[in-house]
């Protein structure tokens, strides 16, 4: 079985803040690391290698920094990594990004399974799994807890819902975004590091790909525009309430309205 | 839309130094005597704001307009399951009524799925203007292929301004697969929408886990793809007069068949994890015996809440030791936690302290958990607990 597995550089924290002269994020001395939720999708790809032979890349899209996360890949099991850089992609939002990584995954090669992470610790949306699908053409299942069996090209996973979980069965090619906690991650081997020490991670850019007109990627390929960033409203103000429990018991009990926690027409 | 570009003939050494240090991205540097922007740059045009004047240029590049005459209505994706529609679509239902008013558009309801009359004659009484309805056996289980196919379908047919999705498990696998058929914006899990007069929709939401505000617009692309996520917009209230219509929508077969087969549902297994709960009562050493506890239950019952301790509730043996907060037990992170007679150690604070909402009962005005708590309450749980739990259960003020 051929499996890519797309993965993303995030920052090391959340913990960011806004400048709010220049409304720009201030990510100084942020260290980044991957994204957490994509380790389970490698671990998912390097269980199948091992029940079904077959191959695991790892693919991102970033600049050249990015390119430790694939290492991180390989060290835990990954036999290739693949870097789309390219200057072209600069500002993309979701659709331009998940875009940009379907002619990527194009170019990189022919996969019968393309795994993502739920979604990133930083856009925090799980929306370009799908959206990739859609650019690739082919089906896609998200929030899948397991790949249960695969035989010939039909793969049968388990799928978790809001209220119960489904066991779907499938062809491939298709792509499979993998629920957090899904499995038990493998740590990076440090035999492996030694031995891949001097790994070459493949580059892919804009001229690479099929569709090389610039106005499809990057700021100008995307149908979104970010108007101005700013901080949160801090609800600082805490409220105290002191005095008789009848009054307590039913300020209680607004807050609980007003938040949506309950509502009036259950009583 | 634009690019940049750099004037390499404005550059020297001490220039380049400048517009390197400035780039809060690191994707400026300066090699034989080139000023290069690489792949990290995020397009924030600081360098343009902030560099030195002339060096680095937003090149503007007029793109073709689209006509927003031709789009019109709020549409939303009426998720059901069981007979029951999705309390987020009453919600989403509620805010397309106010968007819609802005500049006089239709709302419209978009059901999808299997005998549907039931529900969509329930979904008239919230103040919809039309609902479309996709009634095919082909249709009774969500699959995304054939569910995008229909929206592509009635995309194509009414041509609506935005399309507001809840931000569920189906939502979120729904929503970007049509957004990308379209090639047009998706915003997830907004918190904030407002209208503007020329039909675009401005979308706040919360990246960085919530650390920072994004307003996001969709200017040259319809229809304009949202998210919500449930509990987060008031629900539309239900008229007991139906209003609007039902049409109903066809699409060949060979659009709704697919090949992913469900070939079993499973229930899901009910286990303790106060770490998944989205609403706790967590109790602590104000609760003087055991049999008190049964006051935190029923609370908790109330409010579909997962019921949690502190260590010294864990030693005494009164709970089982998966519903301990704390640094020694469980992280959580509800939308709700309510504390009762809980001091708030270091130790307790640091695993609840990430919760949305934190509201306390402490009878020391001076308790540590009044310096986390959003709403504080000073006085004593036995006297207002009892007047809480009356209130919910629906008696008197």
């Amino acid at each position: 079985m051929e499996i890519l597995v797309c993965i993303k550089q995030v920052p090391g924290t959340t913990a960011v803040e806004v400048d709010e002269e220049t409304g720009v994020l201030k990510r100084d001395g942020v260290e980044a690391k991957m994204n957490p939720f994509d380790l389970f999708a490698i671990e998912q790809a390097l269980l199948l290698r091992e029940k079904y032979g077959g191959k695991v890349d790892v693919i991102t899209m970033g600049p050249g920094q990015a390119e430790a996360v694939l290492r991180e890949a390989v060290w835990m099991g990954a036999d290739r990594g693949i870097l789309i850089s390219d200057r072209s992609f600069a500002g993309s939002d979701v659709a331009a990004t998940s875009y940009a990584l379907s002619q990527g995954v194009r170019k990189a090669g022919t996969y019968d399974l393309i795994l993502c992470g739920k979604q990133t610790t930083d856009g925090d949306t799980a929306q370009v799994g799908p959206e990739m699908a859609e650019f690739l053409g082919i089906e896609h299942i998200a929030n899948v807890e397991m790949v249960l069996e695969a035989e010939g090209n039909e793969l049968t996973v388990l799928e978790n819902q809001e209220n119960c979980q489904r066991q779907l069965k499938l062809f491939m090619p298709c792509l499979l975004t993998i629920e957090k906690d899904a499995n038990t991650p493998r740590l990076p081997s440090y035999k492996r590091k030694m031995k891949t020490g001097g790994l070459e991670i493949e580059r892919i850019g804009l001229s690479d790909f099929s569709d090389k007109d610039r106005r499809h990627y990057g700021l100008e390929g995307s149908p979104t525009q970010v108007e101005r960033i700013f901080p949160p409203e801090r609800n600082a103000s805490c409220q105290k309430y002191e005095g008789e429990p009848e009054k307590l018991g039913n300020l209680f009990y607004q807050v609980l309205l007003e938040k949506k926690f309950v509502s009036e027409n259950k009583v | 839309m634009g690019s940049l570009k750099v004037h390499q003939e404005k550059v020297t050494s001490e220039i380049a130094e400048k517009m390197c240090a400035l780039c809060p991205f690191h994707a400026i540097s300066y090699e034989d005597g080139t000023l290069k922007i690489d792949a990290g740059c995020r397009m924030c045009r600081l360098c343009v704001k902030n560099g030195v004047p002339g060096v680095v240029t937003f090149e503007e590049e007029a793109a073709q307009e689209i006509d927003k005459n031709l789009w019109n209505g709020i549409a939303v994706f009426a998720e059901w399951e069981k007979g029951e529609v999705h309390p987020v679509v009453y919600e989403l239902l509620g805010k397309a009524k106010e968007l819609a008013e802005v500049n006089g558009h239709p709302v419209y309801v978009l059901l999808v799925g299997y005998e549907l009359s039931r529900i969509a004659e329930e979904l008239l009484h919230y103040g919809a203007d039309c609902v479309y309805c996709y009634d095919s056996q082909y249709l009774s289980e969500f699959k995304p292929g054939p569910y995008t196919n229909v929206i592509e379908d009635f995309v194509n047919k009414i041509h609506p301004s935005v399309m507001m999705y809840g931000a569920t498990v189906k939502g979120r696998s729904l929503a970007p697969r049509a957004a990308a058929r379209f090639q047009t914006g998706l915003t997830a899990d907004c918190t904030v929408l407002k209208m503007k007069k020329n039909t675009d929709l401005v979308q706040i939401r919360p990246a960085f886990g919530g650390n920072i505000m994004a307003q996001i617009v969709t200017p040259n692309c319809r229809p304009q793809f949202c998210t919500v996520r449930y509990k987060v917009f008031s629900s539309a209230e239900r008229s007991r007069q139906a209003s609007g219509k039902i049409e109903k929508m066809g699409l060949a077969d060979e659009k709704l068949k697919s090949c992913v087969k469900v070939q079993r549902e499973i229930e899901k297994p009910k286990t303790i994890d106060i770490a998944q709960a989205e609403v706790i009562v967590a109790v602590g050493r104000g609760v003087k015996s055991r049999q008190d506890l049964a006051m935190a239950q029923e609370l908790a019952e109330l409010l579909g809440a997962q019921l949690a301790c502190t260590r010294p509730l864990i030693e005494a043996g009164w709970f089982d030791a998966r519903r301990q907060i704390g640094l020694s037990g469980r992280t959580v992170k509800p939308k709700l936690i309510i504390t009762l007679g809980i001091s708030g150690s270091v130790q307790f604070a640091a695993g609840m302290k990430g919760a949305e909402c934190i509201i306390s009962i402490n009878q020391d005005k001076n308790a540590d958990i009044f310096n986390l708590a959003h709403y504080c309450f000073v006085g004593d749980l036995y006297e207002i607990l009892p007047k809480l739990l009356c209130r919910l259960k629906g008696g008197a003020r």
